[in-house]
């Protein structure tokens, strides 16, 4: 069932929180939507990448000669096309990107750091073609020790993936080499008398394997360069401008060279936010002269799109017998891939978010490893952190007998508290999704056999940042909206929702696209929770100028001054009797006088939304573990979140239901396999399990509001939120059932067989 | 050497292409005769993005050759509206907001379909199983369920 707590309704709405058809519905029901792979250009090329084999080689030469005499061979490129980059790390949205690497993961140049890093690509007339010039370019390889494991890499002597990388962080600066790319510390209050006032203490060490965003639309792009050096890229991806300016920053172009079209997006959750083939696919149409198209096969994908971070965490928590946290502790070592990167940082300022706490000491670790180059995913580095946390929040509950929501209550960070990672919270609504869990029909209702309820809270920062929106008034009185945020799941509903309510206009009279990168401002990419709060305040903005405007043309029309006239119901109107009687007129009217009164009425928003706040999430999970095979089946699950305000309920409800199916996978199916070769063992979808229907529940929802004051309609981001608890939530019910407490993501079947055996040896065992 | 001419029906209109040998059916659908709305998600039989009907049996089309579908009857997500009105599993997949991003949409939509002729009144437990092989990562199919139950129930006048 799904259910929506509401607070007093602060005003009433027309559609906002209302669940109309979404406006690009059809288009993705009749096979009509245009994805990535979906368009074709005349005289496209095939574009195809020659991958590394080795984990880690030094690559001494290439020759392509042979590659580029086959007929149909069009153009090949290899690191003499893209010029090396300094290196400096730049702020992008929730990670930060150093082109040094960004060029080097897109075409490997001294060293492959990983299996199936690209290392040289063809565009030729057809696929078959491309792939025998594969086969002809040679590369000789010198190939390298390789290491795969987080904790490995940090040991001395380690295989170094960068031989003049030294630690940053780490006063004095160690005099050393090491696959340890940064260090970070952060501490509030005094950790040692924090554990010296608790009357127990847990400490646990957890590890977690990389797993995969999953997004069932491989990477795609068509990119065309014309003679005279215009580019235009189509492409699936969470941010065009990005792709925009990685590329003109890679080829050495003009920004105003590039635009950039996103296509309809298959899925991203983080992994379409950096850049893979589409400055290969620009440099090979400039060689070639005709557009290349590139498509990633899912092994492709698997092999050398980011994965997020596999893991190794301690925690070390301190309460008192009452379940208050008097001190908290944690280091974290999180695996970035081939370049420095790894979503530590944010992992580290998730972790004790929840709660509000004296003493807090938390230490990160980001470590190069010879796997692909970890990319943002949903919350990049807060599941990790925070199923760790919630893991040994609940042992500690269960070991003072305390109830888990009573002690999370306890510590719950509220408005006000100082956030373990520094700023302090405004409004937040951890408290009321607590309070919301303990009146759920789920927390009461009784559990059947073999079966185990786990409990688990998460958070999210979300984030808001550039953004342009323009709002067109059509000479009939319909609109035009073009947002510049790649739409991945309902955006362009949220989006006329909340410009129809405030111009008081049907639905269906806006319509809703989203501009290419020449179209717009500069667009930062859909991700960090942003879009609906971003490109939403931005169409609110367009929208009241719109407004202005008609109100500023009816009163030159009234000859009125512009405040003694109003904009009501869909109708700009005298305010008030003073104005004297002058007939409302709609936006139809004010269109149609639109040319005689100062010409095309628009508005257009520009700005870096600021304000995002975050999302609090409460997890109530039960599980039913098979004794005989170990396998832990999902049998309920209850997501409850603070939506700040759910625009379109039914797509924030999907959020969370989303976001719950793929922690459940990293929970219990999901992982990157390696042999001792350095390869990858599973990469398709038959031997990477991601949950299919019959391995979930129906997953009910609570959707809770605590309006974002710095938002017009209140709206905080919900997307990453929901992935944040479902593996401490099942961990812990898994351990309810059982009584034993799994530590090692994922918890697939032969594990906890095994973990049962030795507890049932032991006399532990519950079941 | 020299490729196939190949003559099929594609739903419900007749059809000719040229194929080469390794060419799969999703890649003439796609690539020969612009039907894009059938999606490769994996081209290894594992995520159901590429559903089609074939003579009406549900295919994976990434797992069958073009020159297989000689004189063969398929069905692909464009054929399922009539006209202008929408099949019942569309429109209950947009009322219910089964689709986020919408690549693995078509796949579904075609397996439901072909679900409901063969069971018009499924539990759900039977539709979770039979989807199984479709993958979605967005929506963790709950709505997806709850779509195709509710499109059965009204194909059934219930």
């Amino acid at each position: 069932m799904q259910e929506k707590v509401k607070d007093a309704p602060l005003a009433e709405f027309k559609y906002v929180g209302t669940r109309p058809v979404r406006p690009d519905g059809v288009d993705k029901v009749t096979g009509r939507a245009k994805f990535g792979a979906d368009l074709a250009m005349p005289g496209q090329l095939v574009g195809r990448v020659l991958r590394s084999p080795h984990p880690h080689a030094r690559i001494k030469s290439i020759d392509a000669t042979a590659a580029l005499k086959l007929p149909g061979v069009k153009a090949v490129v290899t690191r003499d096309d893209f010029k090396d980059q300094p290196s400096e790390f730049i702020p992008a949205g929730e990670m930060m990107i150093n082109y040094r690497d960004v060029v080097r993961s897109v075409m490997a140049r001294e060293k492959a750091l990983y299996e199936g890093h690209p290392v040289a690509a063809v565009a030729a007339t057809t696929a078959s073609v491309a792939k025998q010039a594969l086969r002809l370019i040679k590369v000789d390889y010198e190939v390298l020790p390789h290491v795969i494991d987080v904790v490995e890499a940090m040991r001395p002597g380690a295989p170094l993936l960068h031989e003049d990388m030294v630690t940053a962080g780490v006063e004095p600066a160690p005099k050393t080499f090491s696959n340890i790319a940064k260090r970070i510390e952060f501490t509030i209050g005094d950790i040692d008398a924090g554990f010296k006032q608790a009357d127990l203490i847990v400490e646990r060490s957890f590890t977690t394997k990389p797993v995969h965003q999953g997004y069932i639309e491989p990477h795609a792009c068509i990119a065309s360069v014309s003679e005279d050096g215009q580019a235009d890229v189509w492409v699936s991806t969470q941010g065009h401008w990005i792709v925009r300016a990685h590329c003109a920053r890679l080829l050495g172009w003009d920004v105003s060279k590039v635009r950039v079209t996103a296509a309809e997006i298959g899925g991203g959750f983080g992994g379409k936010t950096v850049v893979y083939l589409e400055p290969v696919a620009l440099a090979l149409s400039r060689k070639a002269g005709r557009p290349v198209k590139m498509v990633m096969t899912r092994e492709e994908v698997f092999r050398a799109s980011g994965p997020t971070s596999g893991a190794h965490v301690r925690v070390k928590i301190g309460a008192k017998k009452d379940g208050r946290i008097v001190a908290a502790d944690a280091e974290l070592k999180y695996q970035a891939g081939a370049f420095p990167g790894s979503p530590v940082q944010p992992g580290c300022m998730c972790a004790f978010a929840p709660y509000d706490l004296d003493n807090v000491k938390v230490i990160g670790f980001d470590v190069v490893t010879n796997r692909p180059k970890v990319a943002a995913y949903r919350a990049p580095g807060g599941p990790i952190a925070e199923f760790a946390v919630e893991s040994v929040i609940d042992e500690i509950a269960g070991k003072l007998g305390l109830d888990p929501i009573e002690l999370r209550l306890k510590n719950a960070a509220k408005q006000g508290t100082k956030a373990a990672y520094g700023p302090k919270f405004g409004p937040i609504g951890l408290v009321e999704t607590l309070e919301a869990a303990k009146a759920h029909a789920h927390w009461r209702t009784p559990l059947g056999k073999n079966q185990g309820r786990g409990v688990a809270s998460g958070f999210w920062f979300n984030i808001g940042g550039e953004t342009a929106v323009s709002l067109s008034l059509n000479e009939d009185g319909t609109l035009s909206l073009t947002a510049g945020t790649p739409d991945i799941g309902g955006l362009r509903a949220s989006l006329c929702m909340m410009a129809a309510e405030e111009l008081s206009v049907p639905l269906d009279k806006i319509r809703v696209q989203i501009g290419d990168t020449a179209q717009l401002g500069y667009n930062f990419l859909t991700g960090g929770s942003r879009s609906t709060f971003s490109s939403g305040m931005a169409t609110v903005e367009a929208a009241r100028e719109v407004m202005k405007e008609a109100c500023k043309r009816a009163a030159q029309l009234w000859e009125l001054p512009q405040d003694a006239v109003e904009y009501k119901d869909g109708a700009v109107r005298p305010a008030g009797p003073n104005a004297g009687k002058h007939t409302p007129m709609t936006l139809k009217d004010i269109a149609g006088v639109a040319g005689k009164t100062g010409g095309p009425i628009a508005g257009y928003s520009r700005i870096n939304a600021h304000g995002a706040a975050p999302s609090f999430a409460t997890h109530i999970c039960d599980v039913e573990i098979d004794p005989e095979t170990g396998r832990a089946l999902v049998v309920r699950y209850t997501a409850i979140q603070d939506a700040g305000r759910a625009i379109h309920p039914s797509y924030v409800e999907g959020q969370y239901q989303g976001g719950v199916a793929q922690g459940i996978g990293w929970a219990l199916n999901e992982e990157y396999i390696y042999g001792a070769d350095g390869k990858l063992q599973n990469p398709g979808f038959l031997d990477y399990r991601v949950p299919v229907a019959s391995d979930l529940p129906m997953i009910d929802t609570v959707i809770v509001e605590v309006p974002n004051p710095r938002h017009p309609y209140g709206v905080r981001g919900v997307g990453e939120t929901p992935i944040c608890p479902p593996m401490a939530a099942v961990a812990n019910a898994i351990a309810s059932a059982t009584g034993v407490r799994f530590t090692d993501l994922p918890m697939s079947p032969p594990k906890v067989l095994k973990a049962l055996d030795e507890a049932r040896a032991k006399g532990t065992a519950k079941i | 050497m020299s490729k196939h001419h190949i003559s099929a029906t594609v739903n419900g209109d007749a059809v000719e292409f040229l194929c080469e040998t390794e060419d799969t059916l999703l890649d003439v659908l796609r690539d020969q005769l612009g039907l894009t709305g059938t999606k490769e998600g994996c081209a290894t039989g594992d995520c159901g993005a590429c559903s089609v009907t074939v003579d009406g049996r549900l295919v994976c089309s990434c797992l069958m050759l073009g020159v297989e579908a000689k004189g063969k009857s398929i069905g692909t997500i464009e054929g399922i509206a009539q006209g202008e009105a929408l099949h019942p599993l569309q429109r209950k997949f947009l009322e219910h907001a089964a689709l986020q991003c919408g690549i693995c949409t078509p796949g579904f939509l075609v397996a439901a379909k072909s679900l409901l002729e063969k069971s018009p009144d499924p539990s759900e437990t039977e539709v979770r199983y039979w989807l199984a092989g479709n993958l979605c990562r967005c929506t963790g199919y709950d709505k997806i369920v709850r779509a195709v139950l509710d499109a059965a129930a009204e194909m059934r006048g219930a």
